[in-house]
């Protein structure tokens, strides 16, 4: 099953890919990253591998696996 | 030929292969001269819409490693100031072509040399020089114009042929081919796309903390480099001359003309003329003051490059200054009877 | 076609693709071209995205070894530290004419430049209109915010009406400071201008549409076909003084009903 792996530290908690990810996957974290924000986290459940979540981040900070 | 077709023709012998230009007078001669011969030699002109164009397309040009060149007179070459100091920050190698006018503001069109603070000292923001080279005849803006091409190269700065109106448009036989070859350098700093090797970066931003710093004492060393490299300048009877006259470019072939109407008159009268603005030739100044009592400085403006020879003499002889503003051209009388004055 | 050499290229901060098992393939990671750094940009700043898709273009391509790019004056003026291929800075505005000089003497190298709404629709205005009325053979990615983000938010030309800015603080009024000006469609009377389409990052399917412009701008110049450029619509989320989601939804609702979205010429 296709999932994703979000690089907490990269995130700047713009959370444009808990907008865009069409099955609302991703949730904000409860925890604090290195930067201080709360960075996005892939919640689990049933990613369809869309990639709409890694288009959207300005960062660079989401991997979509199959 | 024209002292403006002559300073193209310098170029294409230099391999210039790149050459933006806008329409001003009295340079005008050059830009078509050149929209003329690097057509017929397969290489690059543009005109340019505007002069700030036309010194950034000459930086692209030299960003990609290619000799290029751009030309306009005295209001332009204000506008081609920031690009000017782009590229010495940028270290990229480029020839610009003053032929002043009468300033300031529009002016007039006719010869002026009010354009050697804004040469010597840098121009632009910054601190920084160029290679300022004054012809004074049509052979010379042939010579040095092709000798600015390999200089701006071997300093990754660029050089300024400082003319003015008057040798612009001024009519001589030169000798064409010399026979010298350009020196071309390798330029592994430029941008070809980076096949085979890492990314170039070109730039002059320096962010961290002391790296500007550490980039301008770089800069300094080269025009330390440059100081004790590449000063030339020509000396007349400085040995035993009572009264030194110095004079740059057109104005030079006057004051060497009224030079000989003293000593033909039995004054001990001699010249110091020099070639490259900056770095200036402090040293021929220097020598000529264990004999000189006098120094009579000669421009085309209100006395500019008074200040450096006043700088070089240094307290040692007086310095007395003869200049004409806004077009006005001295005539040998006139610096005869200063010369006479003075003695 | 991937060039040999991209792998010695500093890539060392990338966080290194885990493959749990042989069958984990990657549907989506990060183009060869783009440096594995993170990069220095606001939290939902579209520069960003925009930076990928160039990256993504070019390296789709393989032309990574041929392209010099120009970097502006503005928030991108780095650019350089994330862009694994030739950089040149250029003055404040005076990107299309320095692209125009290397273009000129390289015609074999893919030459664009990178450009803000300030660096090209105010100060390199004169540049734009002319380097696109010559036809020069080369691709332009304007990002416009609508604000001069790197000196602290103030109006640019681009700035809609009524939009608040470090200059225009009761918001940018029509009678005093003029109207927003829309480029691409002053560029497409020129008969120079070949291709022009406006995008936006706001969302991913708006994405996914401007990694399709930037792709075909780039075949235009690679065909030799001339001048062509893109306008992305992004965010500013810190100038616009919003979330980065109220920030899309605002190039959504507002933004791109000004500046409408789509191929504005094409031949």
């Amino acid at each position: 099953m296709p999932k994703i792996k979000i690089d907490k530290d990269r995130c700047k908690g713009c959370y444009l890919c808990v907008v865009n990810c069409p099955n609302g996957l991703i949730k904000v974290s409860k925890t604090l990253n290195v930067k201080g924000v709360k960075p996005a986290v892939f919640s689990g459940g049933k990613c369809t591998g869309c990639k709409m979540c890694a288009v959207i981040c300005p960062d660079g900070g989401i991997i979509v696996y199959k | 030929m024209c002292g403006n077709d002559a300073c193209g023709e310098g170029a294409v012998l230099a391999g210039c292969r790149f050459y933006a230009g806008y329409p001003i007078t009295p340079q005008n001669e050059l830009t078509a001269y050149m929209a003329k011969r690097m057509n017929e030699t397969g290489r690059v002109f543009i005109q340019a819409e505007s002069e700030l164009a036309a010194i950034n397309m000459v930086f692209g040009a030299a960003a990609a490693g290619m000799r290029a060149m751009t030309s306009s007179s005295s209001p332009g070459i204000s506008l081609k100031q920031e690009g000017i100091s782009y590229m010495v920050g940028c270290e990229l190698p480029c020839v610009v072509v003053n032929v002043q006018r009468g300033g300031p503001g529009l002016g007039n069109i006719a010869p002026s040399q009010g354009d050697y603070f804004q040469s010597v000292k840098g121009g632009g923001h910054g601190d920084y020089k160029l290679i300022v080279l004054a012809p004074s005849s049509v052979q010379e803006l042939l010579d040095y114009t092709f000798l600015a091409f390999d200089l701006a190269d071997k300093y990754r700065n660029p050089a300024l042929i400082l003319g003015d109106g008057l040798l612009g448009q001024m009519m001589e036989p030169i000798q064409i081919d010399s026979g010298i070859q350009p020196k071309f350098i390798d330029k592994p700093w430029a941008l070809t796309g980076c096949k085979g090797r890492g990314p170039n970066i070109i730039k002059s931003l320096y962010l961290g903390d002391g790296v500007l710093e550490e980039h301008n004492k770089k800069l300094q060393e080269k025009f330390i480099l440059m100081k004790e490299s590449e000063v030339r300048a020509e000396t007349f009877h400085t040995k035993d001359s009572e009264i030194v006259l110095v004079a740059y470019g057109s104005v030079a072939r006057i004051a060497k003309a009224a030079m000989e109407m003293a000593r033909s008159r039995g004054k001990k009268c001699g010249m110091i003329r020099p070639i490259t603005l900056w770095p200036f030739p402090d040293k021929a100044i220097e020598e000529a003051c264990n004999a000189a009592r006098k120094f009579l400085v000669v421009e085309m403006s209100a006395g500019q490059m008074l200040e450096d020879v006043r700088l070089a003499v240094n307290g040692r002889a007086k310095v007395d200054f003869y200049g004409r503003m806004g077009g006005g051209v001295p005539t040998e009388t006139e610096i005869f009877q200063r010369i006479e004055a003075m003695a | 076609m991937r060039p040999k050499n991209r792998k010695t290229k500093k890539r060392k901060n990338y966080p290194a693709i885990k493959q749990s098992n042989d069958t984990t393939t990657v549907l989506f990671s990060q183009p060869a071209s783009l440096y594995a750094v993170e990069n220095h940009y606001c939290a939902g700043c579209g520069h960003g995205i925009v930076h990928r898709l160039v990256c993504e273009a070019i390296d789709e391509f393989g032309i990574r070894e041929r392209v010099i790019a120009v970097a502006p004056v503005g928030c991108a003026v780095i650019a350089y530290d994330y862009w694994n291929f030739d950089v040149t800075e250029a003055a404040h505005g005076r990107t299309p004419a320095v692209a125009t000089g290397i273009k000129r003497v390289r015609p074999n190298n893919i030459v664009f430049t990178y450009q803000g709404d300030g660096d090209l629709a105010a100060i390199g205005t004169a540049e734009i209109i002319h380097a696109a009325n010559r036809g020069e053979n080369i691709t332009i990615i304007f990002v416009n915010n609508g604000v001069y983000g790197m000196t602290g938010g103030q109006m640019a030309p681009t700035t809609l009406a009524g939009q608040r800015t470090a200059t225009t603080i009761h918001g940018r009024s029509l009678r005093r400071e003029g109207y927003p000006i829309k480029i691409l469609e002053m560029l497409a009377v020129l008969p120079g201008t070949k291709y022009l389409e406006r995008v936006s990052v706001h969302s991913a399917h708006e994405v996914l549409r401007a990694k399709r412009a930037i792709s075909k701008a780039f075949k235009m110049q690679i065909d030799n076909k001339g001048f062509s450029m893109v306008e992305v619509l992004s965010m500013c989320p810190t100038y616009w003084d919003m979330t980065p989601i109220q920030a899309a939804d605002r190039i959504k609702n507002e933004v791109s009903t000004f500046y409408p979205l789509g191929v504005i010429k094409s031949c």
